[in-house]
């Protein structure tokens, strides 16, 4: 197997080559920020958050995206970058309508830990507080789109794990939204196999199991490493 | 140096041999029925004068009235070229009604007047005097007479270094002008027609003119005498660059593809051309089509591809049509097709600016949703159904067959040391003269806008004249001030200055205009173009664009300045796609140009009581956001 090394944040890790740069970094003992990524699924490098400074590159790149090359030299957490992510968890929280108080996924919530990670207790930019619609045609899980945060992971975990392809993303810029067969209502989506994975993969609140009421919404203990109670999280950087 | 619309310039090193090939005409009329002049009648303008032709009998025999591609100015459009004895001149159709279409409102007897007129006047100068309403030959006015519908200075536009000029009501009671246009004029003159060689000489519907000024003969040459190294080596060495917006070396493009591991390969020519204020590309689409089928096939020869796309957008329903005709013919003619070893493809847009963005159009293609993937891998790697693909502008494909016809050389001795031959402009905003101009690269600004576009035009309120600032590049781009106007166009210098080449959209800007008018205009563009794919330019935009809006209502505090600075760094470094990455330059370049514009915008007072209840204009489209709709 051939092997490819290279430093991160002044460590050297050697990976296996065609590894991304998030998977090196997570050798490097790193936990880079990301919203979008799951293990398993395509990487689409939509939400910006695990861009790292690469030597000699004048643009940042997306970890989840990016090959790990031989005697690249990364830079995963300079001021630049933490005050790029903490402006992209504020666009994230203004954009939307997240409101952890009552929020199903509350305390297992990756937005919500994101903001404790990157240090943002509020957003400088004023929330848009869009129109946005539930869905609750499904027998067993609901849609709260208030909390969507267009990561795409239910649309690829239901096109590439169950192969059902119920979900989309239809509309362009802030108008984007998720639709669920032919812009139907969830619950008369044949195609729907009820699996929940869409569910388990959702970073928010956005999906959920009906019966899960305020903060009742947990993380499948397989995704440890995507989702982290904001307790167990490290003390915020200094600002 | 040739005018844009001579007619009888002898064929380049001809490719093919000059029997069977029609002797042109000795009296033509080439009415432009591109986008520009149709939008004001060229299409009821070309009925009228082949009625009237039909009407006219013997005596009008000899004309050949044909529908021909861009004139140039597109301003003072319909425009009809006239070809014979002392030819070509070129007329411009007016009406004294500004909300009436000149070429609508022709009615029969000055439509006979003007082809008796074409068919037998003297020369351009003897047609310059038609009177539209006292129609052919003309009758000497009685002493005294007034001239009738004189214009108001504005509408018409002085004419372009002077030349005849006359009005007409007709019968319908909207007075008709007709004016000599003088192609001695630096709109013309410093003109170097390239890609647009035959653009506004042949019938773009017909294959057959095409084949007679040349077209196709490069193909030939390559399939029958050149190898594709030869080919790609002479577009390497011809120094042609990217034409739409970013400059990539076209030669080292099609390498990278050519070397690609074998297997099947795709050639895609990108005519999305969907920045505000561009319509170069539309030119060569509308007017001829045959020129791009060839550039492709050239591109598919060099690179080994058997199978291309051509990616229109919806929003040019003629360059559509012309191409599928164009595509129809070249296959009847065994030019394309089987046999040939070539496919050629038409794919229309849905009506995103962003399947522009090459990831997306390929996606788009694909038939799925068209939005841009990080790079690498680029499509030059893995493109159309992960094959390597080879996407290039239109103006780049419509430059090829030139540069094979007549060597790199020779095409490297036009333009700058980095940026070699011609580009096309569209100058529109508030310029005198609005069209397209195809000039060496390296011309400056100065004399495209100001000598060429005759600047500012006098308005109500405005004694007109001063260029503020040229806008480049569209919502990529940014502006250029006007103390910077001898910049050379080229690829670098443009850069340099903040701005972008991109695709060939030259908006002027008066002094009227407001630099973060002008700014928030292009960020709301953004904001509705934005695919939506990563949070930056999604949720990014939006704000700058509210941010703009606060500036332009006078409830902006200073310290928002530094805000609005942030976040267009933000989203310049970390939008995942081009257009992203470049939707905060106009901000960025007006605040680097005009930052005291801004600084004297911002408000320094304490909010008063009835602004602070209400501190935030109502974004366009908030109450009616339809996402999240399940």
């Amino acid at each position: 197997m051939a092997v490819v090394t290279l430093r991160i944040d002044g460590q050297a890790v050697a990976v296996p080559a065609g590894s991304s740069l998030l998977a090196a970094s997570r050798v490097a003992g790193l936990a880079l920020p990301v919203l979008c990524h799951l293990d398993g699924l395509t990487p689409v490098g939509a939400c910006r958050l695990c861009l790292v400074a690469i030597e000699g590159q004048g643009k940042l790149q997306p970890a989840c995206t990016s090959e790990a090359l031989e005697g690249q030299v990364v830079a995963t957490n300079t001021a630049e970058l933490q005050e790029l992510r903490r402006l992209a968890v504020e666009l994230f929280f203004a954009e939307g309508n997240h409101v952890c108080a009552y929020c199903v996924a509350s305390g297992a919530c990756e937005l919500q830990a994101m903001a404790v990670t990157v240090g943002m207790d509020h957003s400088r930019f004023p929330y848009q507080y869009p129109l946005r619609a539930v869905d609750a045609s499904h027998p067993l899980f609901s849609l709260d789109a208030n909390r969507c945060i267009l990561c795409s992971r239910c649309v690829r975990v239901c096109a590439e794990l169950e192969g059902a392809h119920v979900w989309a993303i239809a509309g362009r810029g802030r108008h984007c939204h998720l639709v669920a067969g032919l812009d139907q209502p969830w619950g008369e989506v044949d195609a729907c196999s009820s699996c929940g994975q869409c569910v388990e993969a959702c970073p928010t609140g956005a999906l959920f199991h009906k019966d899960d009421s305020t903060s009742e919404k947990h993380p499948h203990p397989a995704r440890a490493l995507q989702r982290r109670r904001v307790q167990d999280l490290p003390p915020r950087p200094d600002r | 140096m040739a005018t844009a619309l001579e007619l009888a310039r002898p064929l380049e090193p001809a490719d093919e041999p000059a029997q069977g090939r029609p002797a042109p005409p000795a009296r033509q009329l080439r009415c432009c029925t591109a986008s520009g002049c149709r939008a004001v009648g060229a299409e009821p303008l070309v009925q009228a004068l082949r009625r009237a032709q039909e009407l006219a009998g013997p005596a009008a025999h000899g004309l050949v009235i044909k529908s021909v591609g861009c004139l140039r100015l597109c301003s003072r459009g319909p425009l009809l070229a006239w070809d014979g004895p002392g030819g070509p001149a070129l007329f411009a159709l007016g009406s004294t009604d500004p909300g009436t279409p000149p070429g609508a409102a022709i009615g029969p007897g000055p439509a006979q007047a003007l082809v008796l007129a074409a068919a037998t006047a003297p020369g351009p100068d003897g047609l310059a005097a038609l009177d539209l309403a006292a129609g052919w030959p003309p009758q000497p006015l009685p002493q005294g007479t007034p001239s009738p519908g004189a214009l108001p200075g504005p509408l018409a536009g002085p004419p372009p270094g002077g030349g005849g000029s006359s009005q007409a009501p007709s019968p319908g009671g909207i007075g008709l002008t007709w004016e000599l246009l003088d192609l001695n004029h630096p709109f013309f003159a410093l003109q170097q027609p390239l890609v647009l060689e035959h653009c506004g000489l042949i019938d773009p519907d017909s294959i057959d003119e095409a084949l007679a000024r040349g077209t196709y003969g490069s193909w030939r040459r390559c399939r029958s005498q050149l190898s594709p190294e030869a080919v790609r080596a002479t577009v390497r060495r011809s120094g042609l660059r990217g034409r739409g917006g970013a400059g990539y070396p076209t030669g080292l493009k099609w390498d990278t593809v050519a070397l690609q591991p074998p297997g099947p390969r795709y050639v895609v020519c990108n005519a999305d051309e969907g920045d505000p204020g561009a319509f170069m590309d539309r030119s060569v689409l509308e007017g001829d089509p045959h020129r791009l089928l060839e550039g492709l096939a050239i591109a598919a020869f060099a690179i080994g591809a058997e199978q291309g796309y051509l990616y229109v957008r919806a929003e040019y329903p003629l360059a559509i049509e012309r191409l599928r005709r164009a595509l129809e013919q070249a296959h009847q003619r065994g030019l394309l097709g089987s046999g040939t070893g070539l496919e050629l493809e038409l794919r229309v847009g849905a009506g995103a600016y962003v399947c522009g963005e090459e990831t997306a159009l390929l996606q788009s293609i694909q038939g799925q949703r068209g939005q841009p993937r990080p790079r690498p891998p680029y499509p030059a790697q893995s493109g159309l159904w992960g094959a390597p693909t080879l996407i290039n502008n239109v103006e780049t494909l419509a430059a090829v067959p030139v540069i094979l016809r007549r060597g790199a050389e020779w095409f490297a001795a036009i333009g700058t040391d980095t940026s070699k031959g011609t580009k096309v402009f569209s100058l529109c905003g508030s310029v005198l003269r609005t069209g397209r101009v195809e000039v060496p690269m390296g011309t400056s600004l100065r004399t495209v806008v100001e000598t060429m576009g005759g600047g500012v035009p006098a308005g109500p309120g405005a004694p007109g004249g001063a260029v503020k600032a040229v806008q480049t590049g569209g919502p990529s781009g940014g502006c250029i001030p006007a103390h910077l106007l001898d910049t050379p166009v080229d690829y670098e210098s443009l850069q340099a200055l903040g701005s972008a080449m991109g695709s060939g959209g030259m908006v002027v800007v008066g002094e009227a205009m407001a630099m973060p008018e002008l700014a928030r205009h292009f960020m709301h563009f953004s904001v509705e173009e934005s695919c939506g794919k990563c949070l930056p330019c999604r949720a990014g935009t939006v704000q700058l664009e509210q941010l703009l809006d606060r500036l332009l209502a006078g409830l902006a505090e200073p310290s928002e300045l530094e805000q609005l600075e942030q976040l267009c760094r933000m989203v310049k470094a970390t939008s995942l796609c081009g257009l992203g990455q470049a939707a905060p330059n106009p901000v960025l370049s007006a605040l680097r140009h005009f930052r005291p514009e801004f600084l004297a915008a911002y408000r320094s007072a304490p909010p008063q009581p009835a602004l602070a209840r209400a501190p935030w204009p109502a974004g366009p489209g908030a109450a009616s956001d339809p996402g999240g709709r399940p």
